[in-house]
């Protein structure tokens, strides 16, 4: 089984440096797709089949061809790492970020090529301050060695690079919110149109891509569009990095073909539930994505067959809900960090969110009514895609709207016994 | 004012970008950096030197979590509160960590040592229950490793 994102990576904990990097093949991708034809590496990353990793799936190359070309557009373009990695449960970009920052300056030296970026930046939370440290330090070496900056590889191009760490906050993530937060603004939302390929950062052609989207590149150029499908079990290319959080025995981040079965994760790579514990559901991909249950155990966790199960791949990494664990205590926890984060752009999302989260705390406190269900269920309608102006509250609908429905017997018995029933049994 | 290295700091960042406010987050983390908060003096150094005003500066200073706008002690400790870390015990860990230092959730010790928040989700949630202090992460917290942690902070 090939792990192609992974495989550099050193097993105990350090970074990988420039000249291990390069031993170990580095660099050799952004050599070669500086002899290409950017609209060639556009091409090949459209065959290769490669799909967003940072939760919404949309096809990399499609979203590089929008991008204005040619010696009249705009000038200088952008291309931005989204590195900010807030969904609760989500743990995966720090595994690249850490362990192989190379692989990701290498991935936006080839992006940067393919849509004519001059510019760039690393987008990164405030937390992750080891992942920081790193990346400057790659991108120290990087310079130094002439892989960054002016006339790269000897191609004519430039690409500056810079690290940027947030002040913190989820909207960050939201592409739009982010350009607004890198011009030194508060990370509301941005009106689209117009797209941030035509007009994003400052104004000028910009894309925005996940840091797993960005560490795939220099793979998929060294070994082909065909090779990259062949990783994957299912119609979705590539490899995936899938994690468990929880109470399973042994939670973790592994890189495995995309379409591994939520079972074969939990069971095999997660070592199955903690003793004493059973497994009632999962968010397969994050805080935003709705439960699954045991009856979807043997769903591949792709894009198609996720949402096909009525939930989403998200990020890939997943939250699992035990039988020792409240699911109305998990939902509020879950609404209550939805509602902080909001931005408060719109008036669904802000005052539904806070709703919902006062209307949850009512139910786990022992204070719920029927009524109270039915005003969830209008929550969820309220803040449903179409009606607000960015996907956090749709996002937030998901756990919410998919708790009511497979576990309605939980809210009901908080509300008939007037209290939370594992809080007073723990 | 701020200090010489402080502009220093200030104006490396700014040269980055083609527009100078556009590194007023980047001025707020220095500042927060080398004094723990941003005052609001420090809002108005930092409105000034960006050529924008304090209004401006400020509306963006109490958008972020990180920064702080109201003293914090010594050691800022931020636990998560996210969903793995709540259900592998974070009501226990904030609960320990609440009565060992004797302080709500937003507060500072009465000797300034330590100010205790709650932080969403830190990536880490493989390893829960977790916390950073000083901006360190510090994973698989139980209450006696707690204890450890906080002994290392003066
Ligand atoms: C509230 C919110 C937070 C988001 N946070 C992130 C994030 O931390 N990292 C990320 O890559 N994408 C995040 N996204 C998705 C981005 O908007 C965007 O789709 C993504 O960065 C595009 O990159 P990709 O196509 O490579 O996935 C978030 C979206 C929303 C609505
Ligand atoms: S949906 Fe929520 S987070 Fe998004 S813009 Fe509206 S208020 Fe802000
Ligand atoms: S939920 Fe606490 S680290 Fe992710």
């Amino acid at each position: 089984m090939e792990t192609p994102l992974t495989a550099k990576i050193r097993p105990d904990g350090e970074m990988i440096d420039l000249a291990a990097y390069e031993r170990a093949g580095g660099y050799q991708a952004a050599r070669q797709a500086m002899q290409m034809a950017p609209a060639d590496i556009v091409e090949v990353v459209k065959k290769s089949g490669l799909r967003g990793r940072g939760g919404a799936g949309f096809p990399t190359g499609q979203k590089w061809s929008f991008v204005p070309s040619g010696p009249d557009s705009a000038r200088p373009k952008y291309l931005v790492a989204n590195g900010d990695e807030m969904e609760p449960g989500t743990f995966k970009d720090r595994v690249l970020l850490e362990g192989d920052p190379h692989e990701l300056v290498e991935g936006m030296i080839i992006s940067a090529r393919a849509i004519g970026a001059e510019r760039g930046y690393v987008f990164l939370r405030g937390e992750y301050t080891d992942a920081g440290e790193r990346i400057e330090r790659a991108l120290h070496e990087a310079k130094s060695e002439g892989y960054l900056g002016q006339n790269i590889f000897g191609s004519g191009a430039d690409f500056d690079l810079r690290l940027h760490m947030s002040g913190g906050r989820y909207m960050c993530g939201e592409e739009t919110g982010l350009l607004n937060a890198l011009e030194g603004k508060r990370a509301n939302p941005r009106a689209k149109p117009p797209f941030p390929q035509v007009s994003g950062l400052f104004g000028k052609p910009t894309i925005v891509q996940n840091i797993e989207t960005l560490c795939n590149i220099p793979h998929i150029v060294e070994k082909g569009p065909e090779w990259f499908q062949k990783l994957s079990l299912t119609g979705d290319a590539g490899t995936k990095l899938y994690g468990a959080s929880g109470k399973v025995k042994k939670p973790g981040c592994w890189e495995l073909p995309m379409g591994t079965t939520m079972r074969e994760l939990l069971e095999k790579h997660a070592g199955g539930m903690q003793d004493g514990v059973q497994f009632r559901g999962a968010l397969p991909g994050g805080a935003s994505t709705d439960f699954l249950t045991a009856d979807h155990l043997d769903v591949p966790m792709d894009f198609t067959a996720v949402a096909k199960a009525g939930s989403r791949l998200g990020t890939g990494t997943m939250i699992v809900l035990d039988d020792k664990t409240c699911p109305v205590g998990m939902v509020w926890n879950l609404e209550h960090f939805f509602a902080q984060e909001s931005c408060g752009w719109c008036t669904p999302c802000w005052s539904g969110l806070h709703w919902a989260e006062e209307i949850l705390a009512a139910i786990e406190a022992g204070r719920g009514s029927t009524e109270h269900l039915a005003r969830l269920d209008h929550i969820c309608k309220m803040i449903a895609p179409g009606n607000t102006f960015c996907a956090l509250a749709p996002g937030a609908a998901e756990p919410l709207q998919s708790a009511l429905k497979y576990f309605p017997e939980d809210f009901e018995r908080h509300i008939r016994e007037k209290r939370c029933p594992w809080r007073d049994g723990r | 004012m701020l200090t010489p290295e402080e502009q220093r700091e200030i104006e490396e960042e700014a040269a980055h970008y083609p527009v100078r406010r556009a590194a007023c987050i980047d001025a707020l983390r220095v500042v927060q950096k080398h004094r723990g908060w941003v005052s609001d003096e420090s809002v108005r150094d930092i409105a000034e030197f960006l050529h924008t005003s304090p209004e401006d500066i400020d509306s963006v200073a109490t958008f972020y979590n990180l920064i702080f706008r109201k003293p914090v002690g010594r050691h800022v400790i931020m636990i998560c509160d996210s969903v793995s870390c709540w259900v592998m015990g974070y009501d226990k860990m904030r609960d320990h960590l609440k009565s060992r230092l004797g302080v709500e959730m937003g507060q500072t010790t009465s000797d300034g040592r330590f100010t205790l928040l709650p932080v969403v989700c830190l990536g880490a949630c493989d390893r829960a229950p977790t916390m950073i202090v000083d901006g360190q992460l510090h994973a698989n917290l139980d209450p006696a490793k707690i204890d450890q942690i906080l002994e290392r902070y003066e």
